[in-house]
């Protein structure tokens, strides 16, 4: 982390957006999280893709619920209004808020622990809802703020920081989100901005509950000899060895690659990632076959990343409550009381 | 020599199988006594069950109103084989006992000294239905016909009622009179009727309604203006969320698009439940949620959150009996503690404890108000007396000049023009910071809620003093709502004395009885109920003037007491306590004894005035 204040002036010739906004609006505070932590490049392409989005920030609702993912919505989004709830239950808090005012943008930012461990019911629930929503998991298959302790999307063998193996079968949240019936299920990396922006993107401007599983290297709880996510384990198995220079150097790591491909990445923790780029005749509209080619790309030892699915004509919970157009938050007495005459009615209904 | 005749003022006990259909029919018996001017208090007294086991229904007829159970049984309808012997021995000496005599029964299961009434109900059901279902139905419709030429309750009233329930629906009104006049006719021709026991029409209801607390807490929600519930199905708390869906799909629909001025989920869990009430409240809408103890306790954590980020909530606790599942169709006051000082840390909860279901449907508007005004949980706590019980009461009342008191909002025009926002600044010295909803203005008054300590102006800190600032002035606020929740109702005994009874909530519907025969006994006690937390400077007025107070609770530890203590330093040697925790509703006669003996023992006599 820096201790340097961001200035609050800024270059006159910095790019306006359609509604006049610059980069900067869409920023938050200083991040606290560890220099070159996967979590920062999400909110950076969170900050770009709600200002290439041309949204005015305030109206954007940003929740989260506990661990290093959750304390995220302080660095983007500071126009916005946000709320860190309690561990594992963002999903419940957005619900609420999102009934009683459609007309926000409500993105909720979430981490492996606090949506696939604590709150694996709430992350369940909110999906079969098809609550209008981002809903992010910045997944680094670890418990950061604790120091380290296996989460449930941890793969299984794999070797903690303390020596410890993993004997659990990790949790993939986008499998879930499509089995729950999420319409916009992605999977992104927060390494590859150029890939990751334009889902973000997407999402926002998906009606129903959206998903994105944003793989989020930890730069340091899982950097030690035995783990598959090591760096040593990396550069003896795989070619990736070479970006060897951001883990010391603690920079972004940032991948491009043309679609079709599938490539190594070294993460920041020294695991190794296999990205596989969807196919061109990938279609993202069959839910079935997204679960079916997931899995079996898995089974290989890959991790597919892109748009999974998207239902084609969503709806979500307000079209499903038949909900007023109006806010909720917004009616009045006139709207919302019926008065003495009705009670008058109700009181003679009851003698 | 015939008993002597006892009018507007006996106790019926309908003793039924769970999942009959006698419900129907044990509400149109007490409908119909109301209808003739008599107030009644009814009961069910049921079991954790869908279907099979044994359920009560309990109609205490008293011209007087007392609202409590009196005790004891006049006229026990024994149509449940399971609970004979128990039902049989649970009729007051010089009582009757109605039953199904279709298959004889050997005199050693009857009581000598109570009068027994049998009717074939099932012979008859057989000749007359082929169908099983109609043949259990109207069984009950026949009984209900016999108690109307026992009891002499006027046949007229029933049938009125019947065309109400079966309004355009001929041939079920015709049917239903049909089996309530076999009942009728056949207790006409072979009994002396009325028997001692009868209703005499009266004047005694007014304008009062029959209802339960739930309906009424629902009805009340829709009045003060919530929009989002969320909840999860939980004894005896599910009532209040169904009669809100209710309530809006009549009054909040909107008359052209038929769309929906509110939002209802049921929630996986009570959890989910508060935490969909927190994110409402806090992007602005009036929300609520339903539960009992034990989803109180599945709340806890969020319930701190939104005490120390300052979310307004309101939860509706219908108490039930017992810790862990415990009594879950049966009655206490024991969730004061849980809820008055819900979550870790220091905390500290508004309370509110209407006594019946006019003060449910009152108090349920007003917890928005309040939840706004103060913007913390409002907790109104009713219990399964209140909440499934129907009542009779006074009528619902609403002033159309009433408004929503949104409390502190800071508005696009307020930053506008410069008005410095502080989401946890105190302006006014009150405790009371302001807010602003979500999406208000461009570039001012967005802010971090977050359960972690932060300063005045929202930002987060881990310093020591910023911290004892911030919870100050969460005292502060608390102090604010002394003067906010309902008043204690104050009532001078007849004659000056030293000594004074508290109680609170459902408690209520067997004090004023208790009260009255105390008095008879030449006991006087000054009176305070209950009607709110924190305490009102009345409250520790009261206590203050008065040498010992009896503290009546439905709990076993004395909940209310220990708040009393803890709250108001009270010598916990003034407060005596008298506890009732069966799961029963507590009755005058168990108030009257108590009191009694332990005002013996503590030697109160009323005081002989000191000339000045």
């Amino acid at each position: 982390m820096t201790y340097l204040a961001k200035p609050r002036i800024h270059h006159p010739s910095l790019p306006k957006n359609a509604l006049g906004f610059t980069h900067r609006d869409y920023e938050g505070a200083i991040s606290t999280l560890c220099a070159g932590c996967g979590h920062d490049s999400i909110s950076s392409a969170i900050i770009q893709a709600f200002f290439e989005l041309d949204v005015a920030p305030h109206r954007v609702a940003k929740l989260s619920g506990i661990g290093c993912s959750s304390k995220t919505p302080t660095y983007f989004l500071g126009h916005s209004h946000g709320f860190n709830s309690v561990h594992g239950r963002m999903p419940s808090v957005l619900t609420g808020a999102a009934l009683a005012n459609r007309d926000l943008i409500y993105l909720g930012v979430s981490g492996d622990g606090d949506s696939a461990s604590i709150g694996i019911g709430q992350f369940a629930h909110v999906m079969r809802r098809g609550v209008n929503m981002v809903y992010i998991v910045e997944n680094n298959g670890v418990y950061g703020l604790t120091k380290g302790q296996f989460s449930a999307t941890a793969d299984k063998g794999s070797k903690s920081k303390r020596g410890v193996i993993n004997s659990d079968e990790p949790i993939d949240l986008a499998m879930l989100a499509l089995t729950l019936g999420a319409t916009f299920v992605a999977r992104g990396f927060s390494g590859d901005k150029e890939q990751l922006i334009p889902l973000i993107k997407a999402a926002v401007m998906h009606r129903g509950a959206a998903f994105i599983d944003v793989v989020s290297p930890c730069v340091a709880f899982n950097n030690h000899a035995g783990s598959t996510k090591s760096y040593d384990y990396v550069r003896e198995h795989n070619d990736a060895v070479n970006r060897l220079d951001f883990i010391s150097s603690r920079d972004e790591i940032t991948t491009s690659y043309a679609p079709g491909e599938t490539r190594s990445v070294t993460l920041h923790d020294g695991g190794t990632v296999r990205l596989h780029k969807l196919n061109t005749d990938y279609d993202p509209s069959d839910r079935v076959g997204a679960m079916s080619f997931i899995e079996s790309r898995r089974a290989a030892g890959e991790v597919v990343t892109g748009l999974l699915y998207l239902h084609p004509d969503s709806t979500d919970m307000h079209d499903a409550l038949e909900t007023v157009a109006a806010p909720l938050n917004a009616l009045t007495d006139a709207d919302l009381v019926p008065g003495n005459g009705a009670l008058a009615a109700v009181n003679a209904s009851l003698r | 020599m015939s008993p002597p005749v006892r009018i507007n003022d006996f106790v019926v006990k309908f003793a039924n199988v769970n999942g009959s259909g006698s419900a129907s029919a044990n509400g149109l018996f007490a409908k119909a006594v109301l209808r003739m001017g008599v107030p009644v208090a009814a009961r069910n007294i049921f079991p954790s069950n869908i279907q099979g086991l044994p359920t009560w229904y309990e109609v205490r007829v008293v011209e007087d109103g007392w609202r409590g159970r009196r005790g004891g049984v006049d006229l026990m309808v024994a149509m449940n084989p399971q609970t004979w012997e128990k039902d049989v021995a649970e009729v007051d000496a010089g009582g009757y006992l109605f039953y199904d005599s279709t298959k004889p029964l050997p005199p050693s299961r009857f009581r000598d000294d109570v009068t027994s009434l049998g009717i074939p109900l099932t012979g008859i059901c057989n000749a007359e239905y082929t169908d099983a279902r109609q043949r259990q139905l109207f069984k009950n419709i026949i009984y209900l016909g016999a108690l109307s030429a026992f009891l002499d309750i006027d046949p007229a009233e029933i049938e009125k009622l019947f065309g109400e329930q079966y309004k355009g629906k001929e041939a079920l009104l015709e049917s239903n009179r049909k089996a309530f006049r076999m009942g009728r006719d056949y207790a006409l021709a072979h009994f002396e009727c009325p028997l001692p026991i009868r209703v005499k029409r009266s004047n005694r209801v007014g304008d009062r309604i029959f209802i339960d607390g739930n309906s009424a807490a629902a009805l009340g929600s829709v009045y003060g203006g919530a929009t989002v519930a969320a909840w999860y199905p939980i004894t005896p708390s599910s009532s209040l969320a169904e009669a809100f869906m209710s309530y809006c799909r009549k009054f909040r629909t909107d008359p052209v698009t038929k769309q929906k001025r509110y939002a209802i989920l049921q929630a996986e869990d009570e959890l989910a439940s508060i935490g969909m009430v927190i994110g409402a409240a806090w992007n602005g809408a009036r929300a609520f949620t339903t539960t009992s103890g034990p989803g109180v306790s599945l709340m806890q954590e969020f319930l701190g959150l939104a005490y120390f980020a300052e979310i307004p909530v309101v939860l509706f606790d219908v108490q039930r009996g017992s810790p862990s599942t415990g009594m879950p169709t049966r009655t206490q006051q024991a969730d004061l503690l849980s809820c008055a000082y819900a979550s870790h840390g220091d905390t500290k909860h508004v309370l509110l404890l209407p006594e019946d279901p006019t003060e449910s449907f009152a108090f349920a508007a007003q917890a928005f108000d309040l939840a706004d005004r103060l913007q913390t949980p409002i907790f109104v706590m009713l219990d399964l007396d209140i909440g499934m019980q129907d009542w009779l009461c006074e009528p619902f009342a609403w002033d159309d000049s009433r408004r929503m008191d949104r409390g502190k909002i800071m508005t696009a025009a307020d930053l506008d023009a410069g008005r410095d926002f502080g989401r946890y600044l105190d302006v006014e010295g009150d405790g009371i910071p302001y807010r602003t909803y979500p999406g208000t203005h461009p570039t001012k008054g967005s802010y971090f809620t977050r359960g972690t300590t932060k300063d005045r102006y929202a930002r987060y800190t881990e310093e020591g003093v910023a911290y004892v600032d911030n919870m100050q002035r969460l005292l502060r606020k608390f102090d604010t709502a002394k003067a906010l929740v309902p008043a204690p109702v104050i009532r001078k005994a007849a004659k000056p004395t030293r000594s004074g009874v508290i109680w609170f909530g459902s408690t209520g519907a067997a004090m004023a009885e208790a009260l009255a025969a105390l008095e008879l006994d030449g006991i006087h006690v000054d009176q305070m109920r209950l009607r709110g937390f924190p305490f009102a400077d009345a409250v520790h007025e009261f206590i203050a003037a008065h040498d010992r107070i009896f503290l009546v609770e439905q709990n076993r530890d004395a909940q209310m007491k220990a708040l009393l203590v803890n709250e108001c330093g009270v010598d916990p040697a003034r407060l005596i306590s008298v506890l009732h925790y069966d799961g029963t509703p507590i009755t005058a006669r168990f108030i009257t004894r108590e009191i009694a003996e332990k005002a013996r023992l503590f030697n109160v006599t009323p005081l002989r005035r000191v000339a000045p």
